[in-house]
């Protein structure tokens, strides 16, 4: 059992950090294993924002093992080179914790999928999110730990989607948390709640296709899925709508991007999703309680119906 | 509880809508007998007075301490409670074996008024995933939506949604009757074995799939029959009953029942009769 919630607000910015933490503290009892935001925060759309770790933080069942800092120290030297070396220039660097990193890039590019590969053909190094506006973050505990941990809750912008993890197809450890980040496609991510039953026949396929996994969550197969659907033009909503029937198993899930969110749940209806929608906010959570914790007033929600797939736009 | 399977108590049953199919073999079961309803009894009740009424804001309170509030204050008497601030809190009203008016102003989340046997229920929002599972008696009624597993297993009961209602409604019902307002989603009426269900509007994939017996009446759009679900003739009785159903509802009191339709259990599915093969036994 995982929690995901997700909003958007139209026509105006928020404190979407704050909010979305709320939303997830709310659903902890889902899974407090790990707690991932995808945050859209108000840009000036100049500069690419890189969220980076070069380096694990390990929980129970990993296959990851805890290493010095040192050892990050040397990968974010090479990761600087690299960044160098491929003409991007690095406008502003923060490291919250050791292993974790969030680089302001000035990179002109129209296709991400050359610069992610040479970034992570580092060992141990994996980038979480590359967006002009998206900023993953992830890591073990509930989504207060994590929301402290990094200082979300000043963060302003117009939507974000979030993930409460529950272990049960794979270890403890960020690269298996959510959200993951649609590879290789800037301001592209994706959080999950269900199970997948054909992660192994889709996975060789799409990587036979070129396209990259970093965990053995079966929910990154979403991201990968839907990523390589716009890789080969279809629109989020198309991709989302071939995913219903691509993808098998029980499942409901959001995928964000630069101006929009989305949601998509399976024939079967069997995750929930509760809805609330207005002129201005769309606001959705695997239950009530996490959409009365930005909207304690009385409100109409619904459930989606089985195979519905929606899209909202800021 | 009698069993009234060879008195004349059985056509009454009958006749009141109870049950319809006639088990042989092996198969033990038994019924209410209407006549001995006001034998029955549960230890720990309380007698209450409709008359007396009481609010109670469970904004800071949790769900256990929402419900022990609820007993406590039955067991004063009060007959008639006012929920305030319910904010989608899961569990709320569940095991209430009384008679209750009770009113929620407000939405509930997950099992709301599960296990309950007796209360007249209001709530003014939404509910969460399996509301009134196991529901034995009572009415209840929600003004707005609800979630999937609506009224699962319920065994007695009125259970009516004004709104609509997510997938797998009426999973596993063995009584009583739910009504909804809007449409329904997908494997609606799921192995129902008895009672009926109502639905105003249009119902997803895979209705009444693997049901045993029971009655789905259906006034929109059905997305696809499951399996051993079939059509059957809608009677003058059934939309008579269809007709003071609605009314009592309070929803669709205009509603042209004479265009429902009526999907029951075509029963190629049953084998519960069959005795095992001897050989079988054996091994187990």
């Amino acid at each position: 059992m995982c929690g995901i919630a997700g909003l958007i607000h139209r026509g105006k910015s928020s404190n979407v950090g704050s909010e979305l933490q709320g939303m997830l503290q709310a659903l902890k009892h889902r899974g407090e294993d790990s707690t991932g935001y995808a945050l859209y925060g108000d840009t000036d759309g100049k500069n690419f924002i890189m969220r980076f770790k070069v380096g694990e933080n390990v929980g129970e069942g990993s296959s990851s093992v805890m290493e010095d800092v040192s050892v990050y120290d040397e990968r974010k030297k090479i990761v600087d080179q690299t960044l160098s070396e491929m003409g991007a220039k690095i406008i502003k660097e923060e490291r919250t914790l050791p292993y974790s990193l969030r680089y302001e890039v000035d990179y002109e590019t129209k296709d991400l999928l050359d610069f992610s590969q040479r970034i992570e053909s580092i060992p141990g190094v994996e980038i979480l999110s590359m967006g002009k506006s998206l900023e993953v973050i992830k890591d073990l505990g509930n989504a207060k730990m994590v929301c402290d941990r990094y200082s979300l809750d000043k963060l302003v912008g117009t939507h974000a989607i979030g993930h409460a993890r529950m272990a049960t197809e794979s270890g403890v450890d960020i690269k298996s948390a959510h959200p993951f980040w649609g590879y290789p496609f800037s301001d592209v991510s994706v959080v999950h709640n269900g199970q997948l039953t054909n992660y192994w026949n889709n996975r060789r396929v799409l990587e036979n296709k070129g396209m990259r996994f970093m965990s053995e969550c079966d929910s990154e197969l979403i991201a990968v899925y839907i990523a390589q659907k716009m890789r080969e033009g279809a629109s989020l909503e198309e991709g989302m709508k071939d995913s219903l029937s691509g993808l098998d198993g029980v499942f409901t899930y959001f995928v964000a991007t630069k101006d929009s969110l989305g949601m998509a749940k399976d024939t079967m209806a069997a995750k929930p999703l509760v809805l609330y929608e207005s002129d201005d906010l769309v606001a959705m959570g695997s239950e009530e309680i996490a959409i009365r914790s930005v909207l304690p007033h009385e409100i109409d929600t619904y459930d989606p119906f089985d195979g519905e797939v929606k899209v909202w736009q800021i | 509880m009698a069993n009234i399977k060879t008195s004349e108590k059985k056509s009454k049953a009958q006749s009141m809508g109870m049950h319809t199919e006639v088990l042989t073999g092996r198969t033990q079961q038994k019924f209410f007998n209407p006549d001995e309803a006001e034998n029955f009894y549960y230890f720990g009740t309380y007698d209450v007075d409709f008359n007396k009424r009481t609010d109670l804001d469970v904004m800071n309170m949790s769900a256990p301490e929402a419900n022990k509030e609820i007993d406590n204050l039955m067991s004063q008497g009060y007959g008639t409670i006012v929920i305030k601030n319910p904010q989608g809190k899961h569990s709320l009203g569940v095991g209430i074996l009384n008679k209750l008016n009770l009113i929620f102003e407000g939405s509930l989340g997950y099992f709301g008024m599960g296990s309950c046997d007796g209360p007249i229920v209001r709530i003014n929002g939404r509910v969460g995933w399996s509301c009134a599972e196991n529901l034995m008696a009572g009415k209840v009624v929600i003004e707005k939506n609800a979630g999937s597993c609506f009224g699962a297993a319920i065994r007695g009961g009125d259970l009516i949604c004004k709104g609509s209602v997510g997938a797998r409604t009426g999973i596993d019902m063995k009584g009583g009757t739910i009504i909804i307002g809007g449409d329904a989603g997908a494997f609606t009426g799921f192995m129902m074995q008895r009672g009926r269900i109502i639905i105003l509007g249009d119902v997803g994939i895979n209705l009444g799939d693997s049901m045993y017996d029971g009655t789905i009446f259906v006034g929109g759009e059905i997305g696809s029959y499951g399996s051993d679900a079939v059509d059957a003739e809608l009677t003058s009785s059934d939309q008579d009953w269809l007709r003071r159903k609605l009314k009592v509802a309070e929803i669709g009191e205009d509603f042209d029942v004479s265009k429902m339709k009526k999907i029951v259990a075509g029963k190629k599915l049953w084998n519960y009769d069959n005795l095992e093969p001897t050989e079988k036994k054996g091994a187990i």
